[in-house]
């Protein structure tokens, strides 16, 4: 295995109704095209730790906007 | 677990699986329960993935969790995030997912339940699940790049250009047919209409939240879309009731086609965030939700089927669509069994969220073998009706009469027993004013899941609410797809123009955007509203250019996939790749050759324009064209559609001399660094 240079993870609830009600949470918006907030908050901590990161709302419209405004066909037959 | 246990437990599902398939395929009785079918499938599923996707994965591909993924080494919290597995699956199956493997199915019932089950279950197997598989794993290997990029890399710059003129062709087409579909589901129906409209103002209310009251937070707000919905769903119910906002709701095909092309003109140049994003959520999650509520439904109730397995229509002469099983049924289902468009998924957001290769495996075919099971509960909602129903509500006027008298005389002579009082009463339970030549498919979705999901909830009364229900997920995802789709035509169109004048290419210019959305919105319309005022019906004429269109896309994956093999000199598994596109190409080069060249004019389009020509030299009118004007117009969409299938045609053509040429010549790919060579034997 690999070493990851990355190891930024979120803190995972224990409780396995909690663990899974957040998992099918994070499905629901990855599935809008947004993807975790945690996570990326996270991330910017563990490798950009001298930049700021994006508040939710930013991070939010940073992500539709790649979703709509990308040009990639997203919508399917 | 022990291996022997293992081995006899596979064993079981496998003969369980194929007494499945025999039974559905020599059953002679009346009726046949939907269990068989969906044992069958599952079975089949089931397993293609333990033996032939794991096969793949570890003597094809040679997977190997010792790689890091772009999502891992890109890692960047935004498009690169290495994400759960079953969040990531989730995420796949929702973009896969639309209305083609719910229509497809439905309008191949016209030949019996039996070569559409067949085909979903054995292409998605070999062909579909494939596709989707092998392009996420070689997209994984070259950083996520889309198939575009992969062709272009691999077969030449332009051969992607011609792929991306060939995207932009398929969209039009596709979009066309998915307006028509609504158009046809909405016509004369207040209570759809009122709903799929109320959508709007919902959608809007939804778009504000989100931006200003509790800005990205799509879940709770989805809850209370999805409420008022509802909400809008059963006073649908008194609109159609009252006289005059009945009125006011009844739109003609026409009135629907142009509120369809404005309403997607407007969405396309109207800031995300307050129409395309909000119908987006909800409609995604209104479509994983009926999903689930089908398979419920048909687990709970095991319908019995009542489609005979095969119909004398599978020798090309059925009312729902023209030409013989081979090819155009393969062309009729696409999504279910191999669809193109999941090329352009599989290449797009997903593989830069794999955190190991090897999870490909359950992303890619996974998914896929999910997506057909859809289509299996498809064909399983269209064949739940009685087949003289399934022909009154899928055949059109021109060949059934306009009323149920006339109907129900023309279907019991081709055998299919049906009274006019049925198709009365079918009517009134679904809360409609008639249910005759209803063609596109989704009204006979929306019937059958009517009749199955009121079996589980709800019992008769439920029916005219279920299907509503049906109706307007059916038109809400696909309206979603309209705007989408429209969007990115604008932005192949904004970059063909961008060549030419960069202003006009630049996203974020209004002239460019007007003009581009103006000219995508016009490419699709003139496609759609030609199928509405159709008097032949449309559907048979638009659906068979989107299933080669659809197909069209798949072969081009799959030689960029063949090609990829052969460039890395690793032919041994060659087959993998090459059986499902010998087998498209087979199917497309024919349907479409057929669709231009047929000696019959009710396939062929140079035949038809032909006849209708001779007609008018003649100064005749042949019904059920009224004037001469009008068979005018069909002559010139004749040859227009005619140029459009030479166009695919001249695509996958061009796109086979591409792959011979990048074959021969010694260019190869740039790697990707610190990724394995994009196909490499297993270790």
């Amino acid at each position: 295995m690999a070493k990851r240079k990355d190891k930024a993870t979120k803190a995972e609830p224990e409780n396995l109704i909690s663990l899974w009600f957040g998992r099918v949470a994070e499905a629901g918006r990855l599935m809008c095209g947004v993807p975790d907030y945690d996570t990326y908050v996270a991330h910017m901590k563990v490798t950009h730790p001298d930049k700021e990161a994006m508040t939710y709302q930013a991070f939010f419209d940073n992500r539709m906007n790649a979703k709509f405004n990308g040009g990639g066909m997203k919508a399917c037959c | 677990m022990s291996t022997t246990l293992q081995s006899v437990g596979w064993g079981a599902v496998a003969l369980l699986g194929a007494f499945a398939l025999g039974l559905i395929a020599l059953n002679n009785a009346e009726t046949i329960n939907a269990a068989w079918l969906v044992v069958a499938a599952t079975c089949s599923y089931f397993v293609a993935y333990r033996f032939y996707a794991q096969f793949i994965a570890k003597t094809v591909l040679g997977l190997n969790s010792k790689w890091e993924t772009a999502a891992v080494r890109k890692n960047d919290g935004l498009d690169y995030v290495p994400t759960n597995k079953y969040v990531l699956f989730g995420h796949h199956f929702a973009a896969i997912a639309g209305a083609g493997p719910l229509i497809g199915p439905v309008l191949a019932a016209q030949m019996g339940y039996l070569p559409g089950t067949l085909w979903i279950i054995i292409g998605a197997c070999l062909a579909g699940c494939v596709q989707d598989y092998v392009v996420l794993a070689l997209s994984t290997r070259r950083d996520g790049e889309s198939l575009g990029t992969m062709i272009k890399n691999y077969l030449g710059k332009d051969a992607g250009t011609v792929a991306q003129f060939g995207i932009l062709a398929i969209v039009t087409i596709l979009l066309a047919v998915l307006g028509l579909v609504v158009v046809q589901a909405l016509a004369h129906s207040p209570w759809g209409t009122f709903t799929v409209v109320m959508t709007m103002p919902i959608a809007l209310l939804m778009g504000v939240y989100m931006r200003w009251i509790r800005p990205g937070k799509i879940l709770e707000i989805s809850v209370v879309g999805f409420a008022l919905l509802m909400v809008a769903l059963i006073l649908g119910k008194y609109v159609a009731e009252d006289p005059t906002w009945a009125e006011a709701f009844t739109w003609t095909g026409e009135q629907l086609a142009w509120a369809l092309i404005i309403y997607s003109f407007a969405a396309a140049v109207m800031p995300v965030w307050m129409m395309q994003a909000p119908r987006d959520y909800l409609s995604t999650f209104l479509k994983i939700g009926t999903i689930v509520a089908l398979a419920i439904g048909i687990l709970v109730t095991l319908p019995e089927l009542h489609m005979p397995a095969m119909t004398q229509f599978i020798d090309g002469t059925g009312p729902v669509w023209k030409g013989s099983l081979f090819p155009f049924l393969f062309i009729t289902i696409a999504c279910g069994a191999i669809s193109g468009f999941h090329a352009l998924v599989s290449s797009g957001t997903t593989p830069k969220m794999l955190d190991k290769e090897t999870l490909a495996t359950p992303i890619g075919y996974g998914s896929m073998a999910m997506e057909s099971f859809v289509a299996i509960m498809a064909m399983c909602a269209a064949c739940v009706l009685e087949p003289g129903l399934y022909f009154a509500v899928n055949s059109p006027a021109s060949v059934i009469g306009p009323t149920a008298e006339s109907a129900a005389q023309v279907i019991s002579s081709w055998g299919f027993v049906i009274t006019p009082e049925l198709i009365h009463e079918t009517a009134a339970n679904v809360g409609e004013g008639s249910v005759l030549s209803r063609t596109g498919g989704a009204p006979t979705l929306a019937i059958g899941m009517a009749h199955i999901l009121s079996g589980a909830v709800g019992g008769k009364e439920a029916m005219a609410f279920w299907y509503h229900f049906a109706i307007l997920f059916e038109a809400m995802f696909i309206m979603t797809t309209l705007t989408a789709g429209t969007r990115v035509a604008r932005f192949m169109i904004q970059d063909l123009a961008g060549q030419i004048n960069p202003v006009l290419g630049s996203t974020s210019s209004w002239a460019g955007n007007i003009i581009g959305s103006f000219l995508a919105c016009f490419l699709w319309g003139y496609f759609l509203y030609q199928g509405v005022v159709d008097p032949f019906g449309g559907i048979n004429t638009l659906w068979p250019l989107f299933g080669v269109a659809n197909q069209l896309l798949a072969s081009m994956a799959l030689t960029f996939v063949v090609v990829a093999f052969v460039k890395n000199g690793y032919t041994k598994y060659i087959w993998v790749p090459a059986v499902p596109l010998v087998w498209l190409l087979a199917c497309t080069l024919t349907a479409g050759f057929q669709k231009i060249f047929h000696s019959s004019p009710t396939i062929g389009f140079l035949a038809q324009a032909k006849l209708l020509q001779t007609a008018i030299d003649e100064g005749r009118v042949i019904a059920p064209a009224k004037s001469v004007e009008q068979m005018g117009r069909l002559v010139v969409n004749a040859y227009i559609d005619a140029a459009l299938a030479a166009i695919f045609l001249a695509c996958v053509i061009s796109m086979l001399a591409f792959a011979v040429r990048a074959v021969r010549s010694n260019r190869t790919a740039p790697m990707i660094p610190g990724q394995p060579p994009i196909m490499h034997a297993a270790e």
